[in-house]
């Protein structure tokens, strides 16, 4: 049975591009439709998977007291309260990565193994022990991008690790790993403002698994504590993360192109333009 | 990858090139071990402008790990005496030392390197003993170095550095010019040093006459 299961990081290298949201609204979009999924706080000393998730004044132990043996697996665990098969694993807010060793995060990805489909690793930013550890016994990679220079840098950067520095990179297994491209905003990338989708994906060489485009409902739905696929399903947002779960599942979803939000005046010309 | 350097006369055009250099790509030189060729410098200034030459190239924070083109004796009794001398084999203590035979079992290695991967950010790829051909691209902040040439069939958009063995006969190609760095032999240049007209091309990267040149195959 635990060879079933799937553990799945979410990473960037960079800060800030949206992996914690990422995490949260696959994890709900992969629960929804009906498996039992697990989201794993791997920022010990920033956490705010549990703020994202709504379920901040129920947390009492955290990874780093079932890492070190303080605390019972089924004690962390927070069962969320609007989907019955996703639960959190918190990280602790009063340590730093140094808490985690190795073998207590083997230990604990093993015992998760055992009761969830889907554990999902959210990564902290940066390289070093955190995202080492976060990413260390993944069986497949969400890399989160922002279509911006430095991001598509950094998540090059991560990719390489990803290759070499897991488990599987070190017994010569694939490790499957998908491009997750956050705060996309078509029109800007045509003005040229922003780099354009086939350019991160010519850079980063791995396969697209969804396109969210920039969006203040994704904003509203972390402040209000819920993932954006229950706080408002019909976002475009929403759509993106329940797409991106489907193809997670083995469905083929061709990925739309994010429309190009155009106002009265642009559709006009653009009208011309095609007349003409 | 340790660098060579060779000092001439006049010392004081030379120290002001090369802090030129060491402005414009100073990266180029951080930690990367330096090996001083004083020959020139030993046949024109005799063998006090040694010291003052090892002692400019230190106050410029090169990790400065061996000398060659001089006789180790000259520079016995000095500080810098400790530094390894000759490093093409005139050792002659090195020669002495009775050689077991080569093992005849190990296979020799690979005058090439294959990587059909992409060499991402971070990575670095460094094979002294001949050719790297890399099918896929090198990313932003990846550098390989290769003995002799380098092939990359894909975007070059890290560094390349190629002839640490063979000089200047080297070449790099690669199918998409956006590197951030190329080197043949001891000539390097920067992107700023070609411009935009190259940029995006497939190029090929050669030694002509003592100079580097960028020439586009289309």
């Amino acid at each position: 049975m635990c060879c079933m299961s799937k553990v799945m990081v979410v990473t960037s290298g960079k800060g800030g591009v949206g992996k914690t949201t990422s995490s949260a609204s696959l994890g709900a979009a992969l629960a929804q439709a009906g498996q039992n999924v697990v989201v794993v706080d791997f920022d010990v000393g920033l956490r705010n998977l549990d703020l994202v998730m709504g379920a901040e004044r129920r947390v009492v132990f955290d990874l780093v007291n079932v890492v070190q043996g303080d605390a019972k697996l089924p004690q962390a665990l927070i069962r969320d309260k609007r989907i019955e098969t996703l639960s959190l694993l918190p990280a602790s807010q009063t340590r730093d990565k140094d808490a985690l060793t190795e073998e207590g995060v083997a230990r604990v990805i093993d015992e998760l193994r055992e009761r969830f489909d889907w554990i999902i690793c959210d990564s902290p930013a940066g390289i070093e022990k955190g995202a080492m550890l976060a990413m260390r016994f993944a069986d497949l990679a969400v890399v989160v991008a922002n279509p911006e220079v430095s991001s598509v840098r950094d998540s090059d950067r991560i990719i390489g690790m990803l290759d070499s520095k897991t488990q599987r990179a070190e017994n010569g297994d694939r490790l499957e790993k998908h491009l997750l491209l956050t705060r996309y905003d078509a029109g800007r990338a045509a003005r040229g403002e922003m780099m354009k989708v086939e350019d991160v994906l010519e850079i980063l060489a791995i396969p697209l698994l969804g396109i969210v485009v920039e969006s203040p409902d994704v904003l509203t739905a972390s402040n209000m504590g819920s993932p954006i696929t229950l706080h408002n399903p019909a976002s475009a947002a929403a759509r993106a993360y329940t797409d991106a779960a489907r193809r997670l599942l083995g469905e083929d979803v061709a990925v739309s192109a994010p429309p190009q939000r155009q106002g009265f005046i642009s559709r006009l010309f653009g009208r011309k333009a095609a007349a003409a | 990858m340790a660098l060579v350097v060779a000092p001439e006369f006049p010392m004081t055009n030379w120290f002001a090139a090369f802090d030129q250099q060491l402005r414009s790509a100073a990266d180029f030189f951080a930690d990367r071990p330096v090996v001083a060729d004083l020959a020139a410098t030993l046949e024109e200034g005799g063998p006090e402008a040694l010291l003052i030459v090892l002692d400019g190239l230190e106050a410029r924070n090169l990790r400065l790990v061996g000398v060659e083109g001089v006789d180790a004796a000259l520079l016995a009794g000095t500080r810098w005496e400790r530094l390894p001398k000759a490093l093409h084999g005139r050792d002659l203590a090195l020669e002495a030392r009775s050689d077991p035979s080569p093992p005849p079992e190990a296979a020799p290695s690979p005058p090439s390197l294959l990587i059909d991967r992409p060499v991402r950010s971070g990575q670095s790829i460094v094979f002294e003993d001949g050719d790297v051909t890399i099918v896929g691209p090198v990313s932003s902040g990846a550098e390989v170095m290769a003995g002799g040439s380098i092939h990359v069939y894909g975007s070059l958009r890290g560094r390349a550095i190629a002839g640490l063995k063979t000089g200047a006969a080297a070449r790099i190609f690669c199918r998409k010019l956006e590197a951030e760095l190329v080197g043949v032999g001891q000539l390097y240049r920067t992107a700023e040093h070609w411009g935009a007209a190259l940029h995006g091309r497939p190029v090929q990267v050669l030694c002509d006459r003592g100079a580097l040149r960028l020439s586009p195959f289309d």
